[in-house]
Order: C-alpha cells, then structure tokens, then sequence
C-alpha cells in the first residue's frame, strides 16, 4: 500500500489513538514495553528461570502468531510496532511460573489470532487481548493456571514449593491466618510491596510497577483517570466492606498491593484500544473495574477479581464513548 | 397458478448450502450453543428437528387449502407443537439418558424461526412432494451445521468423540463451556461462509 501517494488526493481514516505529535503507534509500545522491565526483573529474581522462560516463549509466540496471520493474509507485517511484543510480554506476566510450554503458546494464539486480528487488528479489538488470553488459559486449565509457586530468591532451586496468593489465603482461610503466615501487619506489605508472595510472574512487585508507572505518567502515556479512579474505588469498598467485624474495618492497603491490582489498573485498564477516549468517561471507566474487582474478591467464586472487572468494563467502553461524547467545537447546541 | 417444476436434487442443496440455518441465516442459535458440547446430543438434536421440519413441512402442505390466510400463523405453530410433542415423548421414552440432558431444548423445537419460516415460505405455497424434499434439505443443513459444531467442541473440550475418548492430551476446557460455544458458532460460522464465497464465485 502507498499511502504516501493518496496522501494529498484523499482523507485516510486511519485507526485511533491518532498521531497529534511525533509519538507513533510503536514508539509507545515499546515504551510500555520497557517500562515493565523493572516488574520483570523483580518476576524472574523471585521466580528464577522457569519465569524467564514463560516469558520469552508468550513475547516469541505472540510475534510469530502476528506475523503468520499477517503473512497468510498478505497484509503489511507490522511486528515492528511492537504491539504484540507488549501482548505477550502482558499475558507472560500474567501467568503463574510454573506453567507446562503449552500453555503460553496456545494463550498467546488466543490472544493474537482470536481477541486481536480477527477482530480487525490492532485498534479494532473489542478486548485487551493479554487478558482474553489469560481469562481463556484460566478457564481451561485451571489446575496448572493457579499452580502459583513459592517465591525463592536463590537463582537455583528448581523444585518449586506449591503455595496460595495471599489473596487466595485471605478468601479460604480468613485475615487473621494471613497475617499469621506473614508475621506481622508491616511484614505482609514489606513483602507485597517487593513482590516477594506468590502470584503470576509480573504482578507480585508492586514497588516495580509503580516505578514503571511512574514513567508512563513522566511521558504522559497515561493520565490520572483510569488507575487512581480503579484502585481508589477498590480502596474505599475494600475499607467498607471487607473487613469481619462490622464496616469501616477492611484493610484497603492489602487489597490495592495483591492481586494483579497494580498491574491491571497501570498497564492493563489503561490500554488505549479498549479503554474509552474521553476523560470523563475514563473516571466512569475506572470506578466500574474498582467496582467489579472488589465486587469479584469480596463475593464472587475466584480469589482475583482484576482480569475479569477490565473484561467486563472492556465491553462498556464503546457505549461510555457514546454517552460522554466530545463537545464539538463552533457547534450550535439544539434546543 | 403455474407451479415450476422444481429440482429437488437443488432443493436440498439450497437448504444444507445457501440457507443453511445455522452457518448462513444465524437463526436458533440457542441450540446451537446450549446442546451441542457433545457430538452425540448435537446429533440427536439435528435428528430431532429434521424429523419436525420434513414432517411439519408435509402437514401444512397437505393442509394448505384449508388454512384461512388470515389464521395461518396460529394453524402453524400448532402443527409445529403437535409434532414437537410427538418428538419430544418419543425421545422421553426411547431414548431416557440423552432426554434428561436436552429435554428442555427439544421442547424449544416450537419457537425455532426456521420451522415457522420454511412453513410460511415454502409449505403453504408448495405441493407435498417438493415440501417435503425443502424440509429433509433444510434438517438435513442443521443436522450438519449442529454436527460440525458439537464435533469440534467435543474434540477440542474433551478430547473423545461419541464418548469414546480419541486425544489423551490435556483439552481446552473452555470449548465445552458456553463461552467456546459462542467461539466455536463464530469461527465455523467464518470458515463455511468463506469455502462457501469460494465456491460461489468459481461456479458463476
């Protein structure tokens, strides 16, 4: 295709987030990319090995998927924008470190061929495709999908220690057995805040998340809107309602550092394609994924609720767009 | 009025190919999700409707001078709920263990869109024989579109076909699911309608 040519004889409708500077498509991408680096290394300290080798087999399986639906179809290959890169770098990040070689190949298939191009490609994809591939390895392998493992600092140690998320502990066996396992109160978040608990690779460090965080804010890549909209909703449900005695008692600090919580609400919530457009439609956004996450984790059957309240809100985000419609500038308002 | 002579051989190709209830209009899609995570009850369902569509179809036609225009609707829908009663005792009786499973969707049977459609369209304006041929052709297209469907779903989700297990691998749960239903309805839908645009376009 030579758009170079049409450019001067027609207008291009060409797929949103629209270039308004010199950033572009891959430029971001990569950018996200790089700035989970530090909740990857955090991942691959406490999980060793086995974590690095989920990882490059969802990046390496996600990018030959893209490229071999792209070569099928003849269309322009454009692996180089990186945005399969970024989906399976997401869904390794999301899977536990103990998973067989299949599950990362077939979740990075779903991902790509099904959630993504199927659908039209990037910008056309109704769902995060990192999440629908983990929701679609969540809902068929559940067994090995939350074999979670303990974390071990030592690069070595290859028989890894079956354990439970302290989410997981928190919903089976109560707040006070898991403040028990941990010691004490500042012991629980000293260790969720480094990422040493188990979980899925990426999502165990928070203080590595929000480094990287920090830099998507520094290059303006994503505002306020989503993230503290979702984790300040999940907070005040979290200090309503999930305490045992009575409201006001829940511990909000424990319900934002576990679980995929920063993970979902920084680089997840806020993917340009399935998150609406307009800032006021982000807020409403946000509060519906803190909502539904709190909703899933307090009542609901599984432990973590994150990926799920993101899908759902996914599908909201098109009538969101609808209802918090831009002001068009000059135009005259019907009476 | 001048009846033209029908070709039945294209009568039943129409209803598996061009019309094909599932794959081409997207009519009783419930079914098609709901029953088919087996291939056994997927065939059984498709036997089940084309046994009420041929019979339904022969019923109005016979009838279609004595049916007031103006009452014609409620006359179909109670040839259809007589023959879906038939349908559905019989299978209570004879065959008890795939009955408790999809009983209720048997019952379903009265509301398909299909079966009131092929009898309003083609039925009441058709002698016997060539309604007749329309209904094993228009079955026939949903006894293989519920086929394919609960084939691959059981294949995939459970790794046996007929119960029989075939793959010992670890299957993809979600397929016998409703969520891989939908999956499953979506993507063969896609693959039929482009082997089909295909074809089309070679033959013409």
């Amino acid at each position: 295709m030579d758009k170079e040519n049409n450019h001067s004889k027609s207008f291009i409708v060409s797929v949103s987030p629209h270039i308004r500077s010199d950033e572009s498509t891959g430029r971001i991408m990569w950018s996200v990319s790089a700035s989970l680096l530090p909740a990857v290394i955090m991942g691959a300290y406490y999980f060793g090995p086995r974590a690095i080798f989920a990882l490059a087999l969802c990046i390496v399986s996600s990018v030959f998927f893209e490229f071999l639906y792209l070569k099928i179809l003849k269309k322009d290959i454009t692996i180089n924008d990186g945005s399969a890169f970024l989906t399976g770098l997401l869904l390794g990040m999301n899977l536990p470190a103990s998973v067989p070689f299949y599950i990362p190949v077939a979740g990075s298939f779903f991902a790509i061929i099904i959630t993504k191009q199927l659908f039209g490609g990037l910008g056309y994809n109704i769902f995060n495709p990192a999440l629908i591939g983990r929701a679609f390895l969540l809902v068929s392998f559940p067994k090995l999908m939350t074999a979670w493992t303990e974390p071990s600092p030592a690069f070595i140690k290859i028989d890894a220690i079956t354990t439970a998320t302290p989410l997981g502990i928190l919903k089976e066996e109560g707040y006070t057995k898991l403040i028990e396992i941990f010691g004490d109160k500042a012991n629980l978040y000293s260790h969720l805040l480094y990422g040493n608990r188990a979980g899925c690779i990426g999502e165990t460090s928070a203080i590595a998340l929000l480094l990287g965080a920090a830099f998507l804010f520094y290059r303006r890549y994503i505002t306020w809107h989503i993230p503290l909209t979702f984790i300040g909703t999940a907070a005040l449900i979290a200090w309503i309602f999930g305490g045992n005695s009575g409201l006001f008692s829940g511990d909000p600090l424990l319900h934002i550092l576990s679980g995929g919580m920063m993970l979902g609400a920084f680089f997840m919530a806020t993917d340009y394609v399935t998150s609406p457009s307009m800032k006021s439609g982000q807020v409403l956004f946000g509060i519906g994924c803190g909502f539904l996450t709190m909703l899933i984790r307090l009542k609901g059957g599984y432990p973590e609720g994150v990926m799920f309240a993101i899908l759902i809100m996914n599908c909201f985000s098109p009538l969101i767009d609808r209802g918090f419609k831009s002001k068009i500038f000059g135009a005259v308002k019907k009476k | 009025m001048i009846q033209k002579k029908i070709n039945y051989y294209e009568v039943i190709k129409n209803g598996i190919f061009k019309e094909n209830t599932i794959f081409k209009l997207a009519l009783s899609l419930c079914p098609s999700i709901a029953v088919t995570n087996n291939l056994r009850n997927g065939v059984l369902m498709g036997t089940a409707v084309l046994f009420v569509q041929v019979m339904v179809n022969i019923t109005i036609s016979l009838m279609r001078h004595f049916i007031h225009p103006r009452i014609r609707l409620p006359i179909f829908m109670l040839v259809i709920s007589g023959w879906v009663t038939i349908t559905d005792m019989s299978m209570a009786a004879f065959a008890p263990e795939a009955y408790k499973q999809m009983g209720l969707y048997i019952q379903l049977i009265v509301a398909f869109a299909s079966i009131l459609a092929r009898a309003e369209m083609f039925a009441s304006k058709n002698r016997f024989i060539p309604s007749m041929f329309d209904g094993i052709g228009m079955g026939l297209g949903f006894l293989f579109a519920l086929s394919l469907i609960s084939f691959f779903r059981e294949l995939l989700g459970k790794g046996s076909l007929w119960g029989y297990q075939i793959i010992n691998a670890k299957p993809l749960l979600i397929f016998i699911l409703p969520a891989g239903g939908f999956i499953a309805v979506g993507i063969l839908m896609g693959i039929f309608n482009w082997i089909y645009g295909k074809y089309e376009n070679k033959s013409y």
